[in-house]
C-alpha cells in the first residue's frame, strides 16, 4: 500500500505491507532506531511515540493507520541542537540508566505534560503507568517530570 | 577540588536522550548486510518426546531460507551445565530432538528474509509430541520418581549437606519452624534477547551480543561452536538491562553461530517479550525451611536453613544459587550456632539464572523473616531483637561460621538511622492506633537489616591520551545503565586533570579490550574503576619521565598540575607541557595500563517498608520505603542513588507483585507483561534514602559493590511489612507475593479460626 506520512518534520511516501507495524515503519523504512521494541502486548510502552502530538503504542498501530499523520520519536524531539525540557530534566535529575525505555518514556512525559502541565506526583505515577522501566525504580523519572513541569 | 564524590550528570545521556541508544537490534553495520532473521520454533508442552517434525509446508512458506531441526546439528556437543560443579550428566541439546524439558525449549530454527516471513513459517513447522510426565514442583522433583535425565538417575543436580546437628538447638526456649517460598521471578530486561553474527572471508565469527560480559561470551562461543581461540570477535552495543539475566550468553545467542556458518550468511535475532519470559530464565526459585532458635530475653541461639533451589530444566547458574546462599546464611547476625544444607534439583520449567543479588536476596530474605518470627513469638519488638543479635561495630573484619569474612561494618548505627528516619516510634504509635479502633485498613511495619557479598577477583584497564587532549579508557567491565562512560572517566580526571568530558569509556568490544570480566555481581567500581585508577597513576609517572625528557628536566622536578591539566617544572611555571602537547610530542603513544585484584566486599544497610493493607480488600499499598544503604564511600551520589532506587524497587516488587508462575502441567501462566505483574510507577512511592558511607579497607576507592544491595533488603523488609499488619489477625507468615487474592485469604482463614 502507498503511504504518506510526516515524520519528525518531513513528508515521505513509502509503498508498506498493509500488516507493516508503525515501529517496525519507523525502525525499518525510516531508519529511526531509537523507538524501541519491549513487549508484544502495548504494556511497556518502549515504543511510545507522539501522532500528531499524542502518544501513542507504535506497537499498536499499523504504519497504514498513521496516513497522512504526523510523527514525532525521540530523534525528532530536540530543536536545533537544543533538547527539549523533559530531556534537559531526565538528564540532571538522572532518570535513566540502559537507556532502552527512555525514548519512549520521554515522549509519555512530554505528552503527560502537555495535558496536565502542573501535576502532582501521584498523577505523574498514573500517567506513566503504560511505561515500564527496569532500572530506575521510576524515583528520578518522577523527578525529572516534576522538574520539567515546572 | 577533587571531582571524586561530587554528583555528576551522566556524560552518556545526551545519546540516548536524542537519537537513543544503539542495542543488537539496531545495529546496521555492513557486514550484516542481507542478514537472515531467525525465528525459534518452540515446545509447547513441558515433558514430552518427539515423534515427529514436518518442516515442509515452512519450508514452502514466503522468504524462508532454511529450516534446522535437532538431526541438522550433528556436529556440535551438547551444552553442558553452565558451571562446574552441576551434574555434568545434565546437558542441553541445541534444538531438541529427543524430548523436550521445558515450554519454550527450541526445537526448530526458522531463518527467513525478514521478521514477519519467520512468524509466518515458524507456525508451519509441525511437531509431534508424545506427552510425559511432568515435574514441576521440586518436592516432586526430589522423590526421584519421574526423572528429566533418566541416564542421570536423578533430579538433583547438586547436594551441599554435611549432615544436621541434632544438638543444634538443644538448649533453646523457644523454637519456631517455617517453611518459605523465595519465589520465581523474571529479570525482564527491558530489552530482550539479542543477537546478530557474521562470518568474514578471514574466517572470524563477528558477534554482536546484548550482555554483561563480553569476553566471556566470546570464550563460551569457541568452546561450543568448536573454534580456534582468536576465531571470535564479540561487540557489545548498548546494552537494554541485564540484571544478571545476560550473563553469559544463551543457547539461542550462540547458536546463532552455527547457523550463519550452515547458511553461509548474516544472521540475526531478536525474541519476542513471550519468548523471553517463557525461555530466557528465572531468578531466585528457593523453596526454603529455616528453624530458629533462642531464649525468650530476647537471645537467639541457633539457626539452620535448609534449601531446596529449583534449577528449572537444564543446569543454568541457577544450581549454584544455594552456593551464595549458605555463604550468607548468618547474615548480620551473631549467632552461636549457624547450620545450613541445599539442594538443587531440576524441574520441567524454564531454567533459573542468575537475577540480582543471585543467592543473597534468598539468604536474607529467610534470616529476616525467621528473626521476625522469633520476636513475633517472645512479643518483643523486631528492631529490639535485631539490635541485640547484630553484629557489633568492632567485630570488623570478622569471619562467619560460613567462611566469609566482612571486610568492614556498622549494622547497629545502619539500624539506628533508618529507625530515626522512618520515625520508628511514631509509626509503631499510629499502628497501634489503628489496631486499636479496628481500622479496614492497618499500617504494617516492616524490617531487615542486610549484608551482602559483592566483588572478589580482578580486572584491568587501559588508558590512552591522544593529541587533542583527550583520553580513551579501556575497561574490562561492561555498564548497560551503571554509567561507567561517567565513572570511569572520573576516576581517570581525578588523576590525570584530563577534563571527564574529554574522556570516552571502550567496553565490551573483545579486540579492542581481549581481558576482562564483565560487569554483574556489583563487581565493576570495586575492581575495574580501581583498575582505571590504577592505569591513571601509571599513566601519571610515565608521562612524568616523557615530559621531563622532552623538557629536558629532571622528573622529580615535574608536577601536574591537575587543575591545568598541564605537567610544569618546579619554580619555572613557564616551562610545561599539556597533555595534548605531550601526547602530539612523545615518541611513543601516551599509555598506560593497570590492573587491580582483591577479596570481596561485604556491603550492608537497614530498610524500613511501610504498608497499608486494606483488610476487606486484601490490597496492599507500599506508602513508605527509607533505606540506608552502605557500599563504603561513594564516587558519584547521582549514580549510586539511581542505583538504590532500581534495586529497591525490584526488591520491593517481588515481595509486592511479581511471580512466575506454572501450572501442574508444567504451563507457564505469565507469559506477557499483561499476565506477570511487573513493577510500574503508581505501584511505588518514592524512595526515602538515608546516606552512610563505611570505607572498605580493600581497594583505594573505599568503595564495596552498590548494584544489587537495594534488591536484598527491599524484599524482606516489605514482606515482613505485610505479616506485620496482619499480625493482629495471628498471621506470621504469608509467602511473597502479597497479592490481594493471598492477603485476603489470610484474613478470612482467622475470621474462621
Amino acid at each position: 500500500m502507498e503511504l504518506t506520512m510526516t515524520v519528525n518534520g518531513q513528508t515521505r511516501a513509502d509503498e508498506v505491507e498493509p500488516r507493516l507495524l508503525l515501529v517496525h515503519y519507523l525502525r525499518d523504512a525510516c531508519g529511526l532506531t531509537g523507538t524501541n521494541v519491549g513487549c508484544d502486548t502495548s504494556s511497556c510502552g518502549a515504543c511510545t511515540v507522539l501522532l500528531d502530538g499524542e502518544s501513542v503504542k507504535s506497537c499498536t498501530v499499523l504504519a497504514v493507520q498513521a496516513e497522512g499523520a504526523a510523527v514525532t520519536t525521540i530523534e525528532g524531539l530536540a530543536t536545533d541542537g537544543v533538547l527539549h525540557p523533559v530531556q534537559q530534566a531526565f538528564q540532571q535529575e538522572h532518570g535513566l540508566q540502559c537507556g532502552y525505555c527512555t525514548p519512549g518514556m520521554v515522549l509519555a512525559c512530554v505528552s503527560l505534560l502537555a495535558e496536565n502541565p502542573s501535576p502532582t506526583e501521584a498523577e505523574v505515577r498514573h500517567g506513566l503507568e503504560g511505561n515500564l522501566c527496569r532500572c530506575t525504580g521510576y524515583h528520578n523519572i518522577v523527578r525529572a517530570v516534576l522538574r520539567a513541569a515546572q | 577540588m577533587s571531582i571524586l564524590g561530587n554528583r555528576v550528570v551522566r556524560v552518556e545521556d545526551p545519546k540516548f536522550l536524542t537519537t537513543g541508544g544503539v542495542y543488537v537490534d539496531d545495529v546496521r553495520d555492513p557486514r550484516l548486510a542481507g542478514a537472515g532473521w531467525v525465528t525459534y520454533v518452540r515446545s509447547s508442552l513441558a515433558a514430552a518426546r518427539i515423534t515427529g517434525i514436518d518442516t515442509s509446508a515452512a519450508l514452502d512458506s514466503p522468504g524462508v531460507l532454511a529450516v534446522y531441526t535437532g538431526a541438522d546439528v550433528d556436529d556440535l556437543e551438547p551444552i553442558p551445565p553452565e558451571v562446574n560443579g552441576l551434574n555434568p550428566t545434565m546437558l542441553r541439546p541445541w534444538l531438541a530432538h529427543d524430548v523436550v524439558r521445558f515450554v519454550g525449549e527450541p526445537v526448530a530454527a526458522v531463518v527467513t528474509v525478514n521478521r514477519y516471513q519467520g512468524e509466518d513459517a515458524a507456525e508451519l513447522v509441525s511437531v509431534d509430541y508424545e506427552p510425559m510426565p511432568v515435574v514441576v514442583r521440586t518436592a516432586d522433583a526430589l522423590r526421584d520418581e519421574v526423572l528429566l535425565f533418566p541416564d542421570a538417575g536423578t533430579n538433583v543436580a547438586l547436594r551441599l549437606d554435611d549432615g544436621l546437628d541434632e544438638t543444634l538447638f538443644a538448649d533453646c526456649e523457644v523454637v519456631l519452624t517455617a517453611d518459605i517460598v523465595n519465589s520465581k521471578v523474571a529479570p525482564a530486561p527491558l530489552e530482550a534477547r539479542a543477537a546478530a553474527c557474521a562470518w568474514g572471508n578471514d574466517g572470524r565469527l563477528t558477534f554482536w551480543a546484548t550482555t554483561q560480559n563480553a569476553q566471556d561470551s566470546r570464550d563460551q562461543l569457541v568452546e561450543q561452536l568448536g573454534l580456534a581461540p582468536g576465531a571470535v570477535h564479540v561487540i557489545t552495543p548498548d546494552v537494554g538491562g541485564g540484571f544478571g539475566a545476560k550473563f553469559g550468553l544463551s543457547p539461542e545467542d550462540a547458536f546463532l553461530g552455527w547457523i550463519a556458518r550452515r547458511l553461509g550468511r548474516p544472521v540475526r535475532w531478536a525474541e519476542t517479550r513471550s519468548e523471553s519470559l517463557t525461555a530466557m530464565g528465572h531468578g531466585r526459585a528457593q523453596e526454603q525451611t529455616v528453624t530458629i532458635g533462642g531464649r525468650r530475653d530476647g537471645t537467639v541461639l541457633a539457626y539452620r536453613l535448609e534449601i531446596r533451589q529449583d534449577v528449572g530444566a537444564y543446569p543454568r547458574m541457577g544450581g549454584m544459587l544455594p552456593e551464595l546462599t549458605r555463604l550468607m546464611t548468618s547474615g548480620v547476625y551473631d549467632i552461636a550456632r549457624v547450620e545450613s544444607r541445599a539442594v538443587s534439583v531440576v524441574t520441567n520449567t524454564a531454567p533459573t539464572i542468575a537475577y540480582r543479588g543471585a543467592g543473597r536476596p534468598e539468604a536474607t530474605a529467610a534470616i529476616e523473616r525467621a528473626v521476625d518470627l522469633f520476636a513475633a513469638e517472645i512479643g518483643m519488638d523486631p528492631a529490639a531483637v535485631r539490635r541485640r543479635t547484630l553484629l557489633p561495630a568492632d567485630a570488623f573484619p570478622y569471619t562467619t561460621a560460613g567462611g566469609a569474612t566482612y571486610d568492614s561494618g556498622d549494622y547497629a548505627t545502619a539500624l539506628d538511622r533508618v529507625l530515626a528516619a522512618a520515625g520508628y516510634t511514631e509509626l509503631r504509635a499510629e499502628q497501634a492506633r489503628r489496631r486499636a479502633a479496628g481500622d479496614p485498613v492497618q499500617l504494617g511495619i516492616g524490617l531487615s537489616v542486610y549484608v551482602e557479598v559483592t566483588g572478589s577477583g580482578d580486572e584491568v584497564a587501559r588508558i590512552v591520551v591522544h593529541a587533542d587532549g583527550g583520553a580513551t579508557v579501556h575497561t574490562g567491565t561492561s555498564p548497560h545503565g551503571q554509567g561507567h562512560a561517567t565513572s570511569w572517566a572520573m576516576i581517570a580526571s581525578e588523576h590525570t586533570g584530563i577534563p571527564h568530558e574529554r574522556i570516552t569509556v571502550l567496553h565490551g568490544d573483545t579486540d579492542e579490550v581481549p581481558v576482562g570480566g564483565g560487569t554483574g555481581g556489583s563487581r565493576s567500581l570495586q575492581l575495574g574503576g580501581a583498575a582505571v585508577g590504577e592505569a591513571a597513576l601509571t599513566l601519571v609517572e610515565s608521562a612524568r619521565k616523557t615530559a621531563a625528557d622532552l623538557l629536558e628536566a629532571d622528573p622529580g622536578d615535574l608536577v601536574l598540575d591537575r587543575g591545568a591539566g598541564r605537567f610544569t617544572v618546579a619554580g619555572d611555571p613557564g616551562a610545561g607541557l599539556t597533555w595534548a602537547q605531550l601526547a602530539a610530542a612523545a615518541p611513543e603513544p601516551l599509555a598506560a595500563a593497570g590492573a587491580f585484584a582483591a577479596e570481596a566486599t561485604y556491603p550492608f544497610g537497614a530498610h524500613v517498608a511501610v504498608v497499608e493493607v486494606d483488610t476487606e480488600s486484601g490490597q496492599v499499598r507500599l506508602t513508605r520505603m527509607i533505606t540506608v544503604d552502605d557500599a563504603g564511600r561513594v564516587l558519584n551520589p547521582l549514580i549510586v542513588e539511581g542505583q538504590r532506587h532500581g534495586g529497591i524497587a525490584q526488591g520491593a516488587a517481588q515481595a509486592l507483585l511479581e511471580e512466575v508462575r506454572y501450572d501442574d502441567d508444567g504451563n507457564p501462566l505469565t507469559t506477557t507483561f499483561a499476565d506477570y505483574a511487573i513493577v510500574s510507577a503508581p505501584d511505588l512511592p518514592s524512595f526515602e534514602l538515608v546516606a552512610m558511607e563505611t570505607p572498605t579497607p580493600l581497594n583505594p576507592l573505599g568503595a564495596k559493590g552498590i548494584g544489587e544491595a537495594g534488591t536484598i533488603g527491599s524484599t524482606p523488609a516489605v514482606q515482613n511489612a505485610v505479616v506485620d499488619a496482619l499480625a493482629p489477625f495471628g498471621v506470621r507468615h504469608l509467602d511473597m507475593p502479597a497479592s490481594p487474592e493471598r492477603v485476603w485469604r489470610a484474613v478470612q482463614n482467622a475470621a474462621e479460626r
